[in-house]
């Protein structure tokens, strides 16, 4: 029994009490805690992940195992995290975690259903993390896919059936594409007695030959590239998005669309330097024109779900622009903003779930005004805009001001060029959060129902404090953060600079 | 020990406290000990800065780590710890850095908010948000205090933004009123804008020097002094491009020419909060930045600086010019305010670096010290007299001397003091920036010289209309202010008199070293006449009613109402914002998202289903049908084999 299993065995084991149990105050209080203790595990594992490596503990992965899972192909269920992964599984605690708060009542049929549905998400994110097997990683992605469509499907609201169908599509898509990336690395790498490995450690041991990067590296690319909302592929985020149920939207913009920068972290960058280095051009522009376009996308919407996934693509595409600069210093911004990205997000889409629930509407032109109402969940909508337009204080800052510095550390002057646009997307967002915060929050009620609305419950406060926190304890302090990623970044970087 | 500077961490934590304790739990109790509890952590801040001023200044600033005692104010850093490494290079430091400037704006910065809290507590009396309001007052002191005590120039930017945040949410502080968040946006969103040059600034500049700090950027051996950078970009040096865009940041906050646009809206604030950031402290950030780089601009790129200089004074003199005709007095002091700082870019436009050279930094900080007492002061009475006619605009003013005895000799102390009249203190000031100026650039002097008549005009112009003039009718007869608010007033107003005999030569100059300085009568004497004809020509037209004004501006209509609009900046902003960036791109691409991008995709999904549905007829479950296609197919079969086969 190794300690990394927990992470996937909890959530499991939550699954089947839900299943179990008898009505919806029993299903979200298994659930509650459930995933409490998976936030207390995995604090607990961050800290003594940075007490091991504080005492001088150098392994690329730490809590490492390795068992045979189906020997004639070499499947192995093999685990260990580093600091990125050991903050990434944070992230997703803590949202999954406000996730539950977030859908206390407002489930409004088969409860126990939805739960069931919504941890068996998470355990494939959890499993995805810790995995350092490219086929039970692989596993793990698809267990976090596929509930989506059954969540969207049933629980989603508006165009939900066209909203999942293609949110799913499009994802299983890029599954395809990444499934036939992984197989082809697998065909191509041998580990230390000369069988094909699915071992990601294993394989960086060796370079693949050049040929074979450049042909597999594009479709690894792409596939994680969809989730992460590469552009021209991220349309099904917006539509997805606006279907979706509050603890669906929270989970997945906050923690899903992260499988995608962290995929391409972990598996295209980390073995397939070489092409990664050769075609780095190609995203760059991709992704610069994901970051300002999707910031220009948003200041035309009017439904908040819409404005909250355009502001997504854009902020998610900086997670991808800062892993291309492939310095230290820009993926540790990029992976901040995983973090940051993760942690804003779900605040929103928290947030636009409690006022929709309230309002019965997302469209800001028939709101106003709800800072008198609902002060408490205003003041948390300004604070998450504030973070999200990139306020010192807030996390969304360091992840921004890293990864421009480390894109700037390039002389070249397409990179140069590409990092002025891209940082001027902080301006655009300024711009559309601010309107958002005007016409919804600010001026005069315009409906006179909205006079009676209630603020913000127990379990509400409970959703929201827990993300601001987080938000503003990476804002202030966020040196440890930064140093644990920078350090397990270090054998990533080292491959990807050796290959000139 | 008697020399540790350590406690200034203090002068900034304390209003963070008060922050967030009014902040977090202020709804829980009475609203005035939101009141209490601000004020009085600044005033421990107020107590200490003065404290550490006195102790720096007069004993302390010149003797370095050894003890020794030199001739040179030296930059002492008594707090500084690594808050996140970038690079191996490069890492961002959070610490309080105390030199001449910082300690003179830690100064500034307390007494002018103390005031502003004193005042706060009987003019916002009643209102909603009291609370957040103190609590937002508290963010902002803390914000401006540690970016003046900023050790390196992340450090600034970081609070550069946290003031402008405060800002934002004072600005907007009636949130219920369309025009005052309408203003606190465009506020945030110009200065956002003009903080993109300053970022982009410090990329450049920390590419070619690895470093932020302050002390190493100014040092004579440091990356910029000691190895001139040599790339080029567009025939200039990179620096110098890096150094404009810094100063495109510091002209966003100080709303130079064309970044101003906010700063007259920003009036939508409580008066307290104008008076505080849209007056003394926040608005001369971007002064303070260039003087906190001087050594960089005057010796490595001195074209910066010459930018700096004359956008300083078509600054100074575009605001001037719409001050004469606008009738919200504080728009007027709102032009007023951003002249002035013209006047504080142009000081440090015509200044070089050391010695005598460096006269114009001087007399640039020097007036930043006096206008912020004598702006402040006239923010806060301007507040007095809102607070008993319950308007704006000058119109419905007029003989409230009568009625506000105290705000009508405080006013007419800073109005004469911002008119130039000998002995006051921006007499002196003023007096040593158009010295600078008539040594450096004889056209920006005589400008500098015209918009010193200007000013006297069109303050005294306020003034007599405010209280001389005709009475209107007043529907209540308007009262002075209570004690806290007139208090305040008094205390500035003693401060905007004497402020001018502190000797700043000695004390604030830009290498450290004590300046001599004597007066020049050929700058001081000119300078004198045109504040009184500008005040004479405000006295013929405007102490009694008359129809002077009226018919200059109808023989002069095309310009009048040209002026009177602001020149149409404004209009050419919108113009940009919602012509070119919401409909000419923001609204294509959210059609070229929907239909062609998702199109193509939904599209893809149509033909699939279309082309299934073409196919899907074969598999119709009939038995028949199946045999017949079967039977036709081996039949087909057989033949080919056959034929092939022959």
């Amino acid at each position: 029994m190794d300690f990394l299993s927990l992470f996937v065995i909890i959530p499991t084991i939550t699954v089947f009490a839900i299943a179990v149990s008898k009505n919806y105050q029993q299903t979200r209080l298994i659930a509650a805690v459930g995933m409490g203790i998976q936030l207390i595990l995995s604090i607990v594992l961050l800290f003594s992940y940075m007490a091991l490596r504080k005492a001088g503990n150098t392994e690329e992965m730490l809590y490492a195992h390795s068992y045979m899972w189906f020997p004639a192909l070499n499947i192995k269920y093999s685990i260990g995290v580093d600091g990125i992964a050991v903050a990434m599984i944070v992230l997703t605690s803590v949202i999954v975690f406000a996730g539950v708060f977030a859908s206390w009542i407002s489930v409004e049929k088969w409860q126990k259903e939805f739960f069931i549905f919504l941890i068996l998400l998470a355990t494939g994110v959890f499993g995805f993390f810790i995995s350092l097997d490219m086929f039970t990683m692989f596993l793990f992605y698809e267990l976090a896919v596929l509930p989506m469509y059954i969540l969207i499907g049933i629980w989603g609201s508006g165009r939900k059936e066209y909203g999942a169908m293609k949110l799913t599509l499009m994802l299983m898509g890029g599954s395809a594409l990444l499934l036939f990336g992984i197989i082809g690395i697998y065909y191509n790498s041998f580990d230390t007695f000369g069988n094909h490995t699915f071992d990601i450690i294993e394989i960086s041991h060796n370079n693949l030959p050049l040929n074979v990067q450049l042909f597999f590296y594009p479709f690894i690319f792409v596939g994680f590239g969809v989730l992460g909302a590469l552009f021209p592929l991220h349309t099904w985020s917006p539509d997805g998005h606006a279907s979706a149920p509050t603890a669906v939207s929270m989970l997945h913009a906050g923690v899903l669309m992260k499988l995608g920068g962290y995929g391409i972290l972990r598996v295209a960058m980390f073995l397939l330097p070489e092409a990664a280095q050769t075609t780095a051009w190609i995203f760059i522009i991709l992704a610069t024109i994901g970051v300002v376009y999707g910031a220009f996308g948003v200041i035309w919407q009017k439904d908040l779900k819409y404005i909250n996934a355009y502001s997504s693509v854009s902020h998610v595409g900086l997670i991808t622009f800062g892993l291309l600069m492939m310095n230290t210093t820009a993926m540790d911004g990029a992976v901040i903003q995983m973090i940051s990205h993760g942690l804003m997000t779900a605040l929103f889409f928290a947030l636009i779930g409690m006022i929709y629930g309230r309002t019965h509407t997302r469209d800001i032109t028939q709101m106003g005004g709800l800072m008198k109402v609902i002060p408490f969940l205003a003041v948390c909508y300004v604070i998450g805009g504030l973070a999200s337009l990139g306020l010192p204080g807030f996390s969304g800052f360091v992840a921004e001001m890293t990864i421009f510095f480390g894109a700037f550390q390039h002389a070249d002057a397409f990179r140069t060029v590409a990092t002025i646009l891209v940082a001027s997307s902080i301006v655009v967002a300024a711009v559309y959060i601010l309107r958002v915060i005007g016409i919804l929050l600010f001026g005069p009620i315009k409906n006179a129902h909205f006079e009676e609305l209630k603020d913000a419950t127990w379990y509400e406060r409970v959703s929201t404090v827990t993300l601001i926190l987080a938000i503003t304890i990476i804002g202030v302090a966020p040196f440890w953060l930064s140093d644990m990623i920078q350090v397990s970044l270090s054998p990533i970087v080292a491959r990807l600079t050796s290959v000139f | 020990m008697i020399m540790n500077f350590e406690y200034v961490l203090l002068i900034i934590l304390l209003p963070l406290l008060s922050f967030l304790i009014t902040g977090l739990t202020g709804m829980k109790y009475k609203p005035i000990w939101s009141g209490i509890i601000g004020t009085v952590s600044l005033g421990l801040s107020f107590s200490l800065s003065w404290f550490t001023a006195i102790k720096y200044f007069f004993a302390y600033g010149k003797i370095d780590a050894q003890g020794v005692l030199g001739d040179t104010f030296l930059k002492l850093t008594p707090w500084n710890i690594n808050w996140l490494q970038l690079s191996p290079t490069l890492h961002i430091d959070m610490g309080i850095m105390l030199d001449p400037i910082s300690v003179m704006m830690l100064v500034v910065v307390t007494t002018v908010s103390l005031m502003a809290h004193i005042y706060s507590i009987g003019y916002m009396k009643g209102e909603d948000g009291f609370v957040r309001f103190f609590s937002f007052l508290s963010l902002f002191s803390f914000s401006m205090l540690g970016l003046v005590v900023a050790t390196n120039l992340f450090q600034m930017y970081i609070f550069w933004e946290l003031v402008g945040v405060s800002s934002y949410l004072l600005i907007g502080y009636y949130y219920q009123k369309p025009s005052a968040v309408s203003a606190s946006k465009k506020a945030f969103i110009v200065t956002r804008f003009a903080d993109l040059g300053f970022l982009v600034g410090i990329l450049i500049l920390s590419y070619f020097t690895q470093t932020f700090d302050f002390k190493e950027l100014v040092s004579p051996e440091g990356p910029v002094l000691g190895h001139p950078i040599t790339a080029m970009f567009m025939g200039t040096s990179v620096l110098v491009w890096s150094m404009i865009l810094i100063f495109m940041g510091g002209a966003g906050k100080s709303a130079m020419f064309p970044l101003h646009i906010w700063l007259p809206d920003a009036m939508e604030g409580p008066t307290p909060v104008s008076a505080l950031i849209h007056a003394a402290t926040m608005v001369v950030a971007g002064v303070y930045l260039v003087a906190r780089l001087i050594p960089v601009y005057a010796i490595q790129a001195p074209a910066a600086l010459e930018v700096v200089g004359y956008v300083g004074a078509f600054s100074s003199l575009f605001a001037a010019i719409i001050a004469t005709t606008q009738f919200d007095i504080k728009r007027v002091l709102a032009f007023s305010t951003m002249s002035q700082i013209g006047y504080m870019m142009v000081g440090l436009g015509m200044s070089g670096y050391g010695g005598h050279e460096g006269l114009g930094y001087m007399a640039s900080m020097f007036h930043l010290f006096t206008h912020a007492m004598f702006k402040a002061l006239l923010f806060l009475a301007a507040g007095a007299i809102i607070h008993a006619v319950h308007s704006n605009v000058m119109n419905e003013m007029g003989g409230l001397r009568k009625y506000l005895p105290i705000t009508h000799i405080t006013f007419l102390i800073a109005t004469l003091t911002i008119a130039g009249v000998p002995g006051l203190s921006a007499f002196f000031s003023k007096d040593e920036i158009l010295v600078a100026a008539y040594h450096h650039n004889k056209f920006i002097y005589y400008i500098q010289l015209f918009v010193a008549g200007l000013t006297a005009f069109y303050m005294f112009r306020l003034y007599f209309r405010v209280f001389w003039n005709t009475e209107p009718h007043y529907h209540h007869t308007p009262h002075e202010s209570p004690l806290t608010m007139t208090i305040p007033l008094m205390f500035l107003a003693f401060m905007a008199i004497f402020s001018g005999y502190i000797p700043f030569h000695d004390l604030v100059t830009s290498d450290g070293k004590a300046l001599e300085t004597h007066a020049e009568y050929i700058v001081m004497i000119p300078a004198i006449l045109v504040g009184f004809i500008g005040i004479g020509m405000a006295w013929v037209m405007y102490k009694k009613e008359t129809d002077i004004p009226d018919k200059i501006s109808q023989s002069l209509r095309g310009i009048y109402t040209t002026i009177y609009h602001k020149f149409y900046i404004d209009e050419v902003y919108m113009f940009i914002t919602h012509r070119i960036l919401f409909r000419g791109i923001s609204q294509p691409i959210a059609w070229f998202d929907k239909h062609v991008i998702d199109g193509t995709l939904d599209g893809m999904g149509k033909t699939t289903e279309l082309v299934s549905d073409r196919i899907k007829g074969l598999q119709s479950g009939q038995l028949q049908k199946y045999a017949f296609v079967f039977v036709t197919g081996v039949i087909i079969l057989l033949l080919s084999v056959l034929y092939f086969a022959a």
